[in-house]
């Protein structure tokens, strides 16, 4: 603000420094919040208001922290920003009862003062709330995508849904992971729940299978379903000497045949389908 | 009939997000399975073009009809740096990154209409159309 108030200013800190708890109190029925919580931020802003270059990053670090903490716990941005112009609320009940020319022009000055850090609640308040909604989107990529061990030495993930490429990428990183975590020597990739595979899916599927087979271990594609079979086909895009099976459970059992759990044959009862429209 | 949409591409979420919209007219305007999947993928395909080498675009989508066929346009749009060797960039294998280079050749596959136009400098624009049966 341009114009100083110091007689103005100095009847505010006497009347913060004069009426602390009465005020806390107050303050933390309209904040919801605890007497505990806010005397931390009291005091601060006590001390910024006294001090002679008015600092107030000690404020905004606590009100950062406030903002944070009712983010995570779903509080509304709404509700955070009220909760800071609380305080204005009750220290104009205060002055009230005071209303000398002074008091009002300190009160007025206080009272810009909070707007502005209620405005700074808000927006790290959003800050916050977006940096949760990204952690959770990470959580679900990680959720929704599992890497299960189905025999000994036998790993697979059942991919389903849309496939983007983040997504790929994440399942992908965590099948080479659990490959050497578990040290497993086949991998069933299943795709039976993938609308769609486009050239960027399929480099990712086929730099895994390399990837793995640089640690020694063989993964076979299953569950192409006819439509997804002549779209790939079609865009040209070739799985080279990659096994594919129809189903998880064909897959499975040529990982336990390769592993030599499974030694004889299957019956060979193979039906042709032919990929005509599903 | 569904009204034409302008959809923005200028994420990896929006590129799901116009896949799976293109894929609900597809269904719409009675494209078989194999069809829905085959235009999806287009679509993957050109979003994801827009996306990487223009730095994001737009696609309209539309239905068409023509007597009793019915079908759905795309029409990528981007004011990227545009192809300057379109018959190079449309010969399957060639990328000028680390791609497959299928994805122009194989989209033009992919569907029954394909225009590529393309100006050096000002940007590109594909549109591709895919008929019911
Ligand atoms: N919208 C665009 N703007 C500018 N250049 C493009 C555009 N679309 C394609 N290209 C150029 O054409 C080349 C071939 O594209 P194409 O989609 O066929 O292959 P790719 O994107 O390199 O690999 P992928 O097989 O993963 O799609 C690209 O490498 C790029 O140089
Ligand atoms: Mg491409």
């Amino acid at each position: 603000m341009s114009v100083d108030l110091p007689a103005g200013r100095r009847r505010i800190e006497q009347l913060l420094a004069d009426h602390q708890d009465q005020l806390i109190k107050r303050w933390a029925q309209t904040a919801k919040a605890s007497a505990d919580e806010l005397t931390e931020i009291y005091e601060a802003l006590r001390s910024a208001i006294a001090g002679d270059d008015r600092d107030l990053t000690d404020v905004r670090g606590l009100l950062a922290e406030l903002s944070r903490s009712r983010a995570r716990r779903g509080f509304t941005p709404s509700d955070t920003a009220r909760a800071v112009f609380g305080l204005k609320e009750a220290v104009y009940e205060l002055v009230e009862t005071d209303a000398t020319p002074d008091t009002m022009r300190g009160f007025i000055w206080f009272s810009l003062l909070m707007d502005d850090l209620g405005l700074f609640t808000f927006e790290t308040f959003a800050t916050a709330r977006e940096k949760i909604i990204i952690e959770q989107t990470e959580q679900l990529l990680e959720l929704s995508t599992p890497v299960v061990a189905i025999w000994e030495g036998i790993l697979a993930v059942p991919l389903v849904g849309t496939l983007d490429s983040a997504r790929t990428q994440v399942v992908m990183e965590k099948l080479l992971q659990a490959l050497v975590d578990t040290g497993a020597e086949h991998a069933v990739i299943d795709i039976t729940g993938v609308p769609a595979v486009d050239t960027q899916v399929a480099q990712h599927l086929l730099k895994t299978i390399v990837a793995a087979r640089l640690m020694g271990a063989e993964c076979v594609i299953s569950g192409i379903r006819p439509q997804i079979a002549h779209s790939i086909v079609t865009l040209g895009i070739e799985f080279g000497d990659i096994v594919t099976k129809a189903t998880l459970a064909d897959a499975l059992a040529h990982a336990l045949r390769r592993s030599g759990v499974l030694t004889t044959e299957r019956k060979a009862t193979r039906i042709a389908i032919r990929a005509e429209d599903a | 009939m569904t009204a034409a949409r302008e959809m923005p591409i200028a994420s990896n979420g929006d590129v799901v997000l116009v896949r799976q919209y293109v894929r609900g007219v597809a269904v719409e305007m009675g494209l078989s399975l194999v069809d829905q999947t085959k235009v999806v993928t287009a679509a993957s395909e050109l979003a994801r073009n827009a996306l990487v080498y223009a730095g994001g675009g737009a696609v309209r989508v539309e239905t068409v009809e023509n007597g009793r066929r019915r079908g759905v346009r795309l029409t990528f749009s981007d004011e990227g740096p545009g192809i300057p060797d379109v018959d190079r960039a449309m010969t399957d294998g060639w990328s000028s990154g680390t791609g497959l280079g299928l994805g122009l050749s194989g989209s033009r596959r992919l569907v029954d209409e394909f225009d590529l136009e393309s100006a050096p400098g000002k940007g590109t624009v594909v549109t591709v159309t895919k008929w019911g049966r």
